[in-house]
């Protein structure tokens, strides 16, 4: 009936130009994505194209620099710990706030997204003169405890949408059985739960394994982490070395990328059967 | 009989069970909202507060301020209160603190930090009768009553100093009025400078946001028309980004930007231009880094709604012999509001936000008001300042969060 259109020349050429624009914003997504991976392996010592030679020199220099090693390392220390923190808390808080309703709810949770919009800057001059009074600038804990605040809002929201599919009968059966709430909770509820648990892990672990600007507020150069370092690099002498860490970087946050959607498409693939 | 006993015996069951449910909700959701109102509402709270608090004169000089309690306010004070201004101030040394009373009067008039810091330099250590010449003979300042007057105008415990500062204006010691201030900037007086910083932010999160819609709505658009198979791998590449750290992705836009770097090589090689142009440090390279960082949080939410839009109507609407264009404008875009709002929100909301991507890739001139927050915080140490341009920058995001809830919540219920 309204074939004619799209046999129109003038709708093919609309259509060509609608394909290859949204085929020029994809290459524009991922083109700086991609760019520093190459040249992570150039052997010239500019982060340049074109390329001279192929070679391992900027991680090695990476695996061998004593700042880029404790950055690391610091890294490694905090993230895992802030994630623990950060997703115990938050779990706990979803499973009080998903499937009940009481007074100061709403309150409680606009405390609990708060961390998220409020603007990083902010968050980290408030934190600054208030870790200072409690001298814990300058400390790992100090650091640990900030990005633990942002991460909780990233475990709630996971963990409360997890807890959304999760069907209460399973639960009532269970204590219809005899079991006691912790059991029910560790051999019943967790289990189900906890693809959604672990991506808010993983989300926390990536937001902390990402911050910077909250960090260079509270850390001392002792505490520096990978992101803090190459803030720094980028805005003092970009050397290619920085390319080998964000190559580093970008594989783990792919790694990251797919155990979450793993992760998601598992818990759906649990969660079918129930509806 | 014995059925409506039982039936209440279980309406008091159930609502037993349920107050203990609540209960043991609340007990849950405690330990997170104890550790956030300890480690980030009380922060805020201060950091907020410490935009209209003045401690430092009226905690630091508080027999001189005692002293000038009966001064008539127009001649120069009587040794008594230079008295009291010698035992202040060395007061104020021993305990460290003589820096902050400079400092808060500096902001006043820098003639005052530097009066301050010289009369420190030439105070009797021991009490001396004739004190008042002493003090005058370090800085001639001391006789003017402008002074006295101007120390009295810092004194209270609570000021408007900062938030009105933040809006470039002060008050007047003699008529108490509101007047523009000037900043001195490399050796020149610009106007409305903290305005300016709140307009060019605003500005470019408008700009940014714009151009997000722009190429993010067809985006959108087309992935939701691609088979689900194809739209599943080619949502990764707007995953991945999305996932990429900041610092990656601004390194990427760096490499590319840079005079010696790719987009100049490729347009040098095709004879477009002759010699490199220099992106960065600059409000161009700001923009392209931005615009992609903030993409995917347009283009997800986007592509979750127009999943969700049923094609029929818009085949309904050409059936019946619309033009595509026109149906598409009229029957489907409407359908995508609530969705498209929601996004650009969320969009101009990170955006009025952001530090990382202007300190690293723009100039001077291209900094927003995060970037002055932590200037007057770490550089300056203008703490007041930073606190009323923080409280700027939350007020405009408050405001824009409570119009996205509303939003959202709208969506909800459709």
């Amino acid at each position: 009936m309204f074939k004619h259109y799209y046999r129109s020349t003038s709708w093919k050429i609309g259509r060509f130009i609608f394909n290859s624009f949204a085929g020029l914003v994809l290459v524009f997504l991922i083109t700086p994505v991609l760019i520093i991976i190459p040249l992570s392996f150039n052997s010239s010592s500019f982060l340049t194209y074109p390329m001279d030679d192929v070679s391992l020199t900027w991680y090695k220099a990476f695996f061998t620099s004593d700042t880029w090693m404790s950055a690391l390392k610091n890294s490694f220390i905090i993230a895992p710990i802030a994630t623990l923190f950060a997703t115990v808390l938050g779990t706990l808080a979803a499973m009080g706030i998903a499937k009940t309703k009481f007074r100061g709810k709403m309150l409680f949770m606009s405390i609990i997204m708060s961390p998220m919009v409020t603007p990083i800057v902010i968050t980290a001059v408030g934190m600054y003169f208030f870790f200072a009074q409690l001298q814990l600038t300058n400390s790992y804990l100090g650091i640990i405890l900030a990005h633990t605040v942002l991460g909780i809002p990233f475990v709630v929201i996971t963990v409360t949408a997890s807890l959304r599919g999760y069907d209460d009968n399973f639960s009532r059966a269970a204590i219809s059985l005899g079991a006691s709430p912790l059991t029910v909770f560790r051999t019943v509820t967790f289990p189900l739960i906890a693809p959604g648990v672990i991506s808010g892990a993983l989300f926390a672990f990536a937001t902390s394994f990402d911050e910077v600007v909250v960090t260079l507020f509270l850390a001392s150069s002792s505490q520096r982490t990978l992101p803090m370092q190459m803030f720094s690099g980028i805005r003092e002498n970009i050397e290619p070395t920085i390319a080998a860490a964000a190559t580093i970087m970008l594989v783990s946050s792919a790694v990251l990328l797919l155990t979450i959607e793993y992760l998601r498409r598992r818990s759906e693939r649990l969660r079918k059967p129930t509806h | 009989m014995e059925q409506i006993i039982k039936q209440q015996i279980l309406k008091k069951g159930l609502k037993k069970s349920g107050r203990k449910k609540r209960w043991l909700s609340r007990v849950l959701v405690m330990p997170v909202v104890i550790f956030l109102i300890v480690f980030f509402v009380v922060p805020l709270a201060d950091i907020l507060c410490k935009s209209i608090i003045n401690p430092e004169i009226h905690r630091n000089l508080p027999q001189t301020l005692q002293a000038l309690a009966t001064w008539d306010g127009k001649t120069t004070p009587d040794n008594t209160v230079f008295m009291a201004l010698a035992n202040d101030l060395r007061e104020a040394r021993k305990k460290g603190v003589a820096g902050a009373i400079g400092r808060r009067l500096g902001y006043e008039d820098d003639k005052y930090r530097i009066m301050i810091s010289t009369t420190l330099r030439k105070l009797p250590r021991k009490p001396v009768d004739d004190i008042k010449s002493k003090i005058v003979a370090a800085s001639p300042l001391w006789q003017d009553p402008t002074t006295w007057q101007v120390i009295k105008q810092v004194s209270g415990s609570l000021t408007t100093h900062y938030l009105l500062q933040s809006f470039d204006y002060k008050t007047d010691y003699n008529t108490g009025k509101l007047v523009p201030i000037t900043i001195k900037m490399h050796n020149e007086q610009v106007a409305n400078y903290h305005i300016k910083i709140l307009l060019r932010t605003l500005w470019m999160s408008f700009i940014i946001t714009s151009f997000c819609v722009l190429i993010g709505y067809p985006l959108a658009y087309w992935l939701s028309c691609q088979p689900t198979k194809r739209a599943n791998l080619l949502l990764i590449l707007v995953l991945l980004p999305f996932w990429t750290s900041l610092l990656v992705r601004t390194t990427g836009w760096y490499i590319l930007l840079q005079s010696n770097g790719l987009i100049n090589y490729l347009l040098q090689l095709f004879g477009i231009i002759s010699q490199p142009i220099s992106f960065i440090p600059g409000r161009f390279g700001v923009y392209i880094a931005m615009i992609h960082i903030l993409l995917p949080f347009i283009v997800l939410p986007l592509y979750a709604v127009m999943k969700g839009i049923s094609t029929t109507h818009l085949r309904a609407a050409i059936s019946l012999g619309a033009h595509p264009l026109y149906a598409f404008s009229t029957v489907y875009v409407p359908q995508t509001y609530a969705g498209l709002r929601a996004g650009v929100l969320l969009v101009f909301i990170m955006a009025i936000g952001y530090y990382v991507t202007p300190a690293l890739l723009g100039g001077p001139a291209d900094q927003m008001i995060s970037y002055f927050i932590n200037y007057y915080t770490n550089e300056i140490n203008n703490w007041g300042l930073a606190a009323a341009l923080s409280l700027q920058l939350i007020v405009l995001v408050v405001i824009l969060s409570w119009i996205y809830s509303k939003i959202s919540y709208r969506k909800r219920k459709v």
